[in-house]
Order: structure tokens, then C-alpha cells, then sequence
């Protein structure tokens, strides 16, 4: 007999969430111009959460009129000082993990296993890591003094709210720029959070301004003729309409976008780590990852094998109430992208794919979706080429290292790949021949801020962590 | 010298000037060529007039050459690079007499430019296998995994060149980018394209492999805009774009997200340059692999 799991919620009475926030700038919570505001709600209940300011053009013109404003002394100030804010921020983050990894966990809709042990320590560790940059900038490789670029425009995803807030302000703050930053509509209350976070540290007013709102304000930030430096991380076809929007302008630009990593498993891979990778590599935050190895190459002799022991785990994974410290699967972020994941996978069965989900019982709330893979995929295949952005497997298969590294290219996309294989030559042929930014063998979706991390081709360009995130904020 | 048909000078033999895609010299698929003046409006030579479908042909050949420029080892680019250096040396007065034709300078200061421009090649031959060191390295993660960027090559880069300086420009935008091991395709200077021209006859027999820098000449705007617009262009040096025509390549650009380098005012080219042009058709890959760990439970490797 299987024992079975008493649940195991985490307590949410260590986060206080406000009935309703402002727009963040200039060190104060403000009503939008237009008075305009949205629902947050929780995607595993439903259940709205708060009511946010929805920010507008006129708000993004005051954000950027405070973050100029602010430029001219945060970026004065002796890097040694602007060190000491970002690790204030970083010890005020780790103080207050649990509040924010239970937050975090109720708007966007991911385990608190995750949000627990990977987005938070990672989140303290952006700022700790950026800190020590702010003093040392001499040294980083762009030559003596290299300066800020001036107001940073950010605009993040709702896949990992805050950990993308700290990969886009922890290096902004640190090289002198100042920010206005827009988190994504479904998740905005980690960043309002961070406001606070910015109050208690003393971090200068403007130097940080946080705009929720939809994709016009997103558009407005982008667009606005006083703004430096646009980073975002989102889809490739907004990537591609902020590119057209900079283009002619001095604007700096980076992006981070969309991916459809290929996950190569060699015969001679050891199956049971191979099939973690795999899990790992997809389902991952419900596979709501840019990098998520979404396509499974596996070698023709093992499939069967390995088939049969990725089924066989799936079965084990737990779907459920996010706040439950024993969950796997949480909630899809948003009605929206259930959607579209529902639309894609059901486009997958229409044109001959195999479908395949463990016996999974979906909450009667909220937006769910069963963890699902996918056989007798082919290349030409929609679920094969278009990025699902969910947890949906696409298994292929090849039978010579040629023919894996040929197929996984096969992408507009070069985010990630991961490769699986006891064979260490193996391994570095491959690594150089896969036209991807980041490359896990042997583990997949590992990420840590001393590491660089971006795409080849139509992922986007600029690389965000390590010495050179800073290229992207300094004037090089 | 009594023979008065002796007195005659000496009719010289014209040059030709063509192409250079794929390690081959065409004309002009379109058939069409350009009048080339000096600075005094003299008629030096008729240059050929690059179609888009040259453009395409240019871009093809520079994709084929793209996996073995960028997997030969940097030892060995940068010794095809200085063997560039080395030819050009050779051909040093040639160079000379079409600078100062193209740029109406003196013999002495034309002489400048192109000492200027070989000793460019042999900067960027010594930089070949020494970029990856300056800009990449180990990442010192918390945890238990070896993790490491590398800088990698674009793929196919479309170079419009400076249109004011027609060989030391030109050579300080092509060389960062085939040094790293991107390939190129050149649009040469619209009004002094035949330094350009003649570049590609000392590529040609420099070892360097075909394909790896192809070189049209002709209208840059109707060039440009089929190389911004092409799905299997990586990325683009605007260098050669004035400030209208950049912005409406960069627009065309974003299709298929290339990198692009915006044009920057240079005023004199003969400054040490910095690594900013190698960078810019660089990607960083990073490799992680676990190391194993000694835990609590002992080893694990």
C-alpha cells in the first residue's frame, strides 16, 4: 500500500496583503492619472488578492521625470555607497524570504517549494552579487570608469516576478543607473513588495519606481524619449516590436526572450538522472520557464526504456494547493495562458502527436493543467517548433549525435539546451555545436547570478548575470 | 629614340573591377556597373553594381563558409589574418595610388592610411586567440558544478562600411568581425569603392577561405536593405548608414532580431580600437556540468 500525503500548507498569515496598492514613484504610493486600477488574483483559487493601480502613459512620465531626477546623486554617489544599498536590500530580502516566497507563491500560482528554495535565495543572492560590483566597476573589463547609461525602462514577465525584478535592478542599481520598472499584469505584488523593501533600506527616492500595469504601459516606458536603457524579458513577438520602437534612437537594448530548448539524452546516459533532468528541465514552475527544455531528443535505442521511467515518475508528481510544501505542480499563471497551452496541446493531438498525462486529479478552482507529454512528435509538428510556454513535453527522437545537434538547432529559438551523456568528449562537441546561450549538461535549469545568461538568434541578445550584465547598464 | 613610332606613350591596360562572393570574382548578376570618379570628379573606373540578388548570392556563400571559419582554431585565424597583413605589404604602392584616388590625399599621407590599415590586420590577428580570455572565463558558482562562458561568433554579418574612409574604415569594420569567426558580407564605400574591390583580390590569395568576406559594391541603400530584411543574417554593422537609412535597416532588422551595431561618428580611424567591435558579433555560451560533491553522506562522484 502507498502511504499517503497529510497535506502540509504553509501558513499565509506571515504576508499582509494590502486591499488595494499604488503606483510606486518618487519614493510614494500614488493613484494613477486616470484612476485606473486592475485585479490581482490568486491562479489557484481564483481569488482576488488586491486591487492595484493601473499605470498609464502620464504615470510612466512621471516615473521617468522622478528616475531622472534621482539620476544625477545616485549616480554621484561613490560606488562604495551604492554598494552598501544593495546589500541592505539584499539582507532585508533574505530577512523577509518566507513573506515574500508565500506572496509570491499566491499571485503567481508556483509551489512554495519553488518559490522557498529556488526564486528567493536566488533573488538575495542577484543583489548580494551586484552589490560587490557597484565598488569595482574599474575592473570589470570596459575600461576605467565606465558610466551609467542614465533611466532604465524595465519590463519583466509574470514567470518569476521577482527574480526577474532582481536580475533587471540589482545591476541597473549598481552600475548608477536609476529604474522605472512595469511587473507583468497578473503578478505585480512582489514588486510593490520590493517598494517597500526600497522604504526601509532608504534607498533614495526615484531611484527605483514601480509601475503596474497592462502591455500600453509597457509600450509608453519603452517608447518614452527620457529613457536610456530598455531591457525586457517577455515574448519574442513583443521582443521584436520594442526592437522596431528603439530603433533609430541611442537607446541601449537588451532582451530576453522566448525559447524552445532541445533536451539531448544519449543511450549511454544514466536513465534515472536523465529522467530528474527531464522533469526538472519542463516541469519546472509548470514549465513556464523561456529555458524549459520543452523538445526531449532522446537516442532511438533508449527511448522505449526511457519512456517508460519518465511515465512511471510523472505518475509521482503532486498537483495541488501551491502553498502546500509537498506540491510539484502548481497553478497556471493566468485564464489566459491556460488558454493557450490548452489551444497548443490540443493542436498537438490534431496533427497526429500522442498524448500522454498521469492520472491527475485538477483542483475545481483556479487555472490547471495536467502535466502532459507528447510521442511521435516530428519537427514540422506545431508542439515541436512553437514555444508552449506550459507543462507540455515533446518527445523526439534521432539516433547520431549529427542528427540530435541538427534537430535541436532547428529553432528560430537559441535559449538553452540540455545534453545527457556519461561520455565527457561528448558532452564539449556537442556543447559547441548547439547554437544556444546556455548549455546544462548532465543537470538542467540551474541559474546563479555570477553566470552569464541569454540567447542566441531570435532569444533575444545582451546576457543578464555575471561581469557581463553589466555591459548592459554602462556606457560601453 | 629616332624611331617616331617609339614616341607613343604606352596605352595602359584598364582594371577591371568585380566582385567578390564566395571566394570567386563575378560581375554583377544584374549586368550593371557605376561610374567611379576621384575627388576631382576624374572617371577612374566602372565599378559593378551589386543587385539584391548579388546580396543574396553574397549571403548564401557566407553562411557556407560560416561552420569552418568559425570551427578552425584562433591560432589559425590569426594566422590568416596576419597573412592578410603579409599580402597586403606586398601590394602596398597599389594601395597607396587607389587611396589617394579615392580620398583625394597626397601620395605621403595616402601612404599613412594604408600602413595604418595593414598594421589593423595584424592588431586584430594578434586578438584572435586572446578575446575568449579577456571576455570570457569561469563562473564562480554556489554550487556543485563547473560552469564556463565562452564567447561565440554571430554567424553571417552584413557590413555596410564607412563611406568616407574607403580602406582603413573599411578594414577596421571587416576585420573584428571575421576575427572572432563570423563571416561578412561587405558593402563597400558607395563613392570610392575600389580599395574595397581590390581588397578582395589580396583576400583571395591570403589563405583566408572563400566566403569568409565577400565584397559588393554599388548603392548601398538598395544593397543594405535586402541584407537588413535577410532571415539568415545574424547581424549588421550600420557603420555606412546615414542616420535615415539606419534607422528604417534596423526596423527591417528586428524581423528576425539581429544584432545590430548603430552607426557612430568616427573622425579619425587611425586610433587604437578597442574590443567593442568584436564584442558586438560575440554571444556568450555558458556550459554548466555538475562536479559532484563531497556531502554529508560522503561522495557522490
Amino acid at each position: 500500500m502507498a502511504f499517503e500525503y497529510a497535506p502540509a500548507p504553509e501558513s499565509r498569515a506571515i504576508v499582509d496583503i494590502a486591499p488595494s496598492y499604488g503606483l510606486f514613484i518618487d519614493g510614494e504610493f500614488a493613484e494613477a492619472a486616470d484612476g485606473k486600477v486592475f485585479k490581482t488574483v490568486s491562479p489557484s483559487t481564483e481569488e482576488v488578492l488586491s486591487e492595484v493601480a493601473q499605470a498609464g502613459a502620464e504615470d510612466v512620465d512621471r516615473a521617468v521625470r522622478a528616475a531622472r531626477k534621482a539620476f544625477e546623486k545616485w549616480s554621484a554617489l561613490p560606488g562604495s555607497e551604492r554598494a552598501k544599498y544593495l546589500f541592505r536590500i539584499a539582507r532585508i530580502i533574505q530577512e523577509r524570504s518566507r513573506e515574500l516566497a508565500v506572496l509570491e507563491t499566491l499571485d503567481n500560482g508556483k509551489p512554495i517549494k519553488e518559490t522557498r528554495d529556488a526564486d528567493l535565495p536566488l533573488v538575495a543572492a542577484h543583489f548580494f552579487y551586484y552589490a560587490g560590483w557597484a565598488d569595482k566597476l574599474d575592473h570589470a573589463g570596459f575600461g576605467p570608469n565606465p558610466r551609467p547609461l542614465g533611466v532604465a525602462g524595465q519590463v519583466i514577465p509574470w514567470n518569476f516576478p521577482l527574480l526577474m525584478l532582481a536580475w533587471k535592478i540589482a545591476p541597473a542599481l549598481a552600475t548608477g543607473n536609476t529604474v522605472v520598472l512595469k511587473p507583468a499584469e497578473t503578478t505585480p505584488l512582489s514588486a510593490l513588495f520590493f517598494a517597500d523593501i526600497c522604504r526601509q533600506a532608504g534607498l533614495p527616492k526615484g531611484v527605483v519606481n514601480i509601475l503596474p500595469g497592462y502591455g500600453d504601459a509597457g509600450a509608453a516606458l519603452v517608447a518614452h524619449p527620457d529613457v536610456n536603457k530598455v531591457a525586457f524579458t517577455g515574448s519574442t513577438a513583443v521582443g521584436k516590436e520594442i526592437a522596431r520602437t528603439v530603433a533609430g534612437t541611442r537607446k541601449k537594448l537588451t532582451l530576453e526572450l522566448g525559447g524552445k530548448g532541445a533536451n539531448i539524452v544519449f543511450d549511454d546516459a544514466p536513465i534515472d538522472q536523465a529522467v530528474e533532468g527531464i522533469v526538472t528541465g519542463i516541469f519546472f514552475n509548470q514549465g513556464q520557464v523561456c529555458c524549459a527544455g520543452s523538445r526531449l531528443l532522446v537516442q532511438e535505442s533508449v527511448h522505449d526504456e526511457l519512456l517508460d521511467s519518465l511515465k512511471r515518475r510523472l505518475s509521482t508528481l503532486r498537483l495541488g494547493d501551491p502553498l502546500d510544501k509537498n506540491t510539484d505542480i502548481g497553478a497556471i499563471n493566468s485564464a489566459e495562458q491556460l488558454a493557450r497551452i490548452t489551444a497548443l496541446a490540443d493542436q498537438g493531438e490534431a496533427e497526429g502527436a500522442e498524448r500522454w498525462s498521469p492520472a491527475c486529479e485538477l483542483p475545481s478552482s483556479g487555472y490547471w493543467f495536467a502535466p502532459t507529454l507528447f510521442t511521435n512528435v516530428t519537427q514540422a509538428h506545431t508542439i515541436a517548433r512553437d514555444e508552449i510556454f506550459g507543462p507540455v513535453l515533446s518527445v523526439l527522437t534521432f539516433r547520431t549525435p549529427d542528427e540530435a545537434v541538427a534537430k535541436a538547432n532547428n529553432t528560430p529559438y537559441g535559449l538553452s539546451a540540455g545534453i545527457w551523456t556519461e561520455k565527457g568528449s561528448r558532452i564539449l562537441a556537442v556543447a559547441n555545436k548547439l547554437r544556444a546561450g546556455v548549455i546544462w549538461s548532465n543537470t538542467f535549469n540551474k541559474f546563479d547570478p555570477t553566470s552569464p545568461f541569454g540567447g542566441y538568434k531570435e532569444s533575444g541578445f545582451g546576457r543578464e548575470g555575471g561581469r557581463h550584465g553589466l555591459e548592459a547598464y554602462l556606457d560601453v | 629614340m629616332s624611331d617616331k613610332s617609339e614616341t607613343f606613350d604606352r596605352l595602359s591596360v584598364f582594371k577591371t573591377y568585380k566582385l567578390y562572393v564566395g571566394g570567386k570574382f563575378p560581375r554583377s548578376e544584374s549586368g550593371r556597373v557605376y561610374e567611379v570618379s576621384d575627388s576631382k570628379g576624374q572617371w577612374l573606373a566602372n565599378a559593378p553594381q551589386a543587385s539584391r540578388k548579388d546580396a543574396r548570392d553574397a549571403v548564401v556563400a557566407a553562411r557556407k563558409a560560416f561552420g569552418a571559419w568559425s570551427g578552425a582554431t584562433a591560432y589559425n585565424r590569426g594566422q590568416i589574418l596576419y597573412r592578410i597583413a603579409e599580402m597586403l605589404e606586398g601590394r602596398r604602392d597599389q594601395f597607396v595610388r587607389e587611396v589617394a584616388d579615392a580620398e583625394g590625399l597626397s601620395k605621403s599621407k595616402a601612404a599613412g592610411v594604408v600602413d595604418a590599415t595593414i598594421d589593423r590586420w595584424v592588431w586584430y590577428a594578434g586578438w584572435t586567440d586572446k578575446i575568449a580570455q579577456v571576455i570570457g572565463g569561469g563562473n564562480p558558482v554556489a554550487g556543485p558544478f563547473f560552469n564556463l562562458s565562452t564567447p561565440e561568433p554571430t554567424g553571417v554579418v552584413a557590413v555596410l562600411a564607412p563611406q568616407e574612409s574607403s580602406f582603413l574604415g573599411l578594414v577596421s569594420v571587416v576585420a573584428p568581425v571575421i576575427a572572432t569567426g563570423n563571416t561578412a558580407v561587405v558593402v563597400a564605400s558607395e563613392k570610392s569603392p575600389l580599395p574595397a574591390l581590390s581588397l578582395g583580390e589580396v583576400l583571395a590569395t591570403s589563405d583566408l577561405p572563400g566566403g569568409v568576406v565577400n565584397v559588393l559594391s554599388g548603392r548601398t541603400a538598395e544593397i543594405a536593405a535586402p541584407l537588413a530584411a535577410h532571415q539568415d543574417v545574424n547581424a549588421i554593422d550600420l557603420a555606412g548608414a546615414d542616420e535615415v537609412l539606419a534607422k528604417e535597416l534596423e526596423i527591417a532588422a528586428a524581423d528576425n532580431l539581429k544584432r545590430v551595431l548603430r552607426p557612430q561618428p568616427v573622425d579619425n580611424w587611425t586610433g587604437t580600437p578597442g574590443i567593442d567591435r568584436m564584442t558586438a558579433f560575440l554571444e556568450t555560451k555558458t556550459v554548466w556540468h555538475p562536479t559532484g560533491s563531497l556531502g554529508a553522506s560522503g561522495s557522490s562522484y
